[in-house]
């Protein structure tokens, strides 16, 4: 114990005087999905709230899994991410205070446009990822627990196959650089509709399937739990979570645009307009 | 192909605009490294002259240690200090997780082998009697030093060079314990890979040029560190 107080004590003394002072107000820590930033919603959104409220946000985009389980560490105070029953689980452990809807777009399973395994004959998501595996066509998946990855093991399981071989790539990477390595090797992948739009013009994939019921995508927010986080910037998460839920922060979502079109669309407050 | 082109004239007009978010990128990188390197290297120079100089047991075991070290992969330290800060491991009451503290941590992980491999060297390529010369005029254990590291002074001055150069360029551990954070833990390294997966490769070419140009700075002194250490007496 007195050695750990030491050890922290020398090194808070060493870095501490090479650090300039902290600003004033706590930053807000949040760790959200790849899709969040990768669309370009964050940046539309941050600076916004940022004036409303004077909070600056740090934002950590990682897998929506790895956010949750910064969460469930105490690193970080507040978690935006698009897994429902991870997210229940997250609440249900006494991590997370409470689930709070916030928006919500579409996932879309993309593929070259000359569509070797017949997608557009598809009936449903299931039945997609049946062609694919029997045409053995190759596949992209995110690979890395993320919200989208979780969905699309879902969806495996929904078509009774256990993807494997070499048609099936598992990228471990965020969904930018997926949907660009699933264009160079001219294969599938399942997306969310906000990053797709964000890189539609510079791959060549197409939209095959969309629709299904089973292809929503939720986003919620989450703050970590005080109780068992005492040192989290409570205050600040649970500012933001009104924030997003007002009526501002739910306009500014319906307000993205990316090429045109809404990107997301919100879940909290129906809007007037 | 067209969109290479088109991308590199893009970065170069980012980089002669002065565009502010590019320059607030290059600013972390120097801020977090520089202060890496400020802290990293007195405490490596003594370990070095200590190795160098002085006899004790496990000296050659450590003298193989800190060469190993040398090799030491971004992501293994970025793996231990991020087990180490965060709120679970054993430094977690500082919060110091995505922060540039942390970064600052990695950064003088990576750094010290190579200043001490580098200014061991340095140390024993100067003239055994120098120290014993140094002893004779009366020096104690902190004149010694002094004097001799003024004797080493090029080989010294390119250890810091050479390990700048490596801490500036990492991405492994900067990524996993500063978190790539706008305004704040995102460096040169870590925006470069992000702009490679937004895809948008204007910024992160960009990016990259500076990097370059640094190391051809940095090589250029370690050059002129070289040449001053073989001309020395």
């Amino acid at each position: 114990m007195i050695h750990r107080a030491l050890s922290v004590f020398l090194l808070s003394a060493l870095i501490g005087l090479c650090v300039p002072a902290a600003s004033a107000a706590a930053p807000l820590r949040l760790a959200t999905t790849t899709s969040t930033q990768n669309s370009g919603l964050l940046d539309h959104l941050l600076p916004a709230f940022h004036q409303a409220t004077g909070i600056e946000v740090h934002v950590i985009a990682v897998g929506t899994g790895r956010a949750l389980r910064l969460g469930a560490a105490g690193d970080v105070d507040v978690v935006l991410v698009h897994a429902p029953d991870a997210e229940a689980r997250f609440v249900a452990s006494g991590d997370g205070t409470r689930r709070y809807p916030v928006m919500k777009n579409a996932f879309l399973l993309l593929g070259p446009p000359r569509d070797p395994a017949g997608l557009r004959q598809a009936t449903d998501a299931a039945d997609a990822l049946r062609r694919i595996a029997a045409a053995r066509a190759p596949f992209v998946s995110r690979g890395d627990d993320s919200g989208t990855h979780k969905k699309e093991k879902s969806l495996w399981q929904a078509a009774g196959i256990q993807p494997g071989g070499p048609w099936y790539v598992e990228a471990g990477q965020g969904m930018g650089k997926v949907l660009q390595m699933a264009d160079e090797l001219g294969a599938y992948t399942l997306t969310d509709r906000g990053t797709w739009l964000a890189y539609r013009d510079r791959i060549g994939l197409v939209p095959l399937v969309s629709g299904d019921p089973r292809l929503d995508n939720p986003y919620a927010i989450i703050p970590v739990n005080p109780r068992r986080h005492p040192h989290v910037n409570y205050p600040a998460a649970m500012a933001f979570v009104k924030w997003l839920r007002s009526p501002e922060g739910q306009g500014r979502i319906a307000d993205y645009r990316l090429h045109g079109e809404q990107a997301f669309t919100p879940t909290a407050v129906r809007l007037a307009r | 192909m067209n969109g290479i082109g088109q991308a590199f004239g893009e970065a170069l007009g980012l980089l002669l605009s002065g565009d502010r978010a590019l320059w607030e990128i290059v600013g972390v990188s120097f801020s977090v490294s520089l202060r890496a390197i400020l802290i990293a290297t007195p405490p490596a120079l003594v370990v070095a002259y200590l190795l160098a100089w002085h006899r004790f047991p496990g000296q050659r075991l450590l003298v193989s240690l800190f060469e190993t070290l040398l090799a030491l992969p971004a992501v293994v330290v970025g793996l231990t200090v991020y087990l180490l800060l965060s709120r679970r491991g054993p430094l977690g009451e500082l919060g110091w997780l995505f922060t540039q503290p942390a970064m600052i941590i990695g950064q003088i992980i990576l750094a010290f082998p190579i200043l001490v491999a580098m200014a061991h060297a340095a140390f024993r390529a100067l003239d055994p009697h120098a120290l014993e010369t140094a002893r004779t005029l009366g020096a104690g254990a902190l004149r010694g030093f002094a004097t001799l590291s003024r004797e080493a002074q090029f080989g010294l001055g390119a250890a810091v060079v050479a390990a700048f150069g490596r801490i500036i360029a990492e991405v492994g551990s900067s990524m996993m314990v500063g978190g790539n954070i706008l305004h704040y833990t995102r460096n040169i390294p870590t925006a470069i890979a992000l702009e490679t997966s937004k895809g948008s490769f204007a910024q992160g070419i960009a990016l990259g040029l500076v990097l370059l140009v640094l190391s051809l700075g940095l090589n250029l002194a370690l050059g002129w560190f070289r040449t001053r250490e073989a001309v020395t007496p």
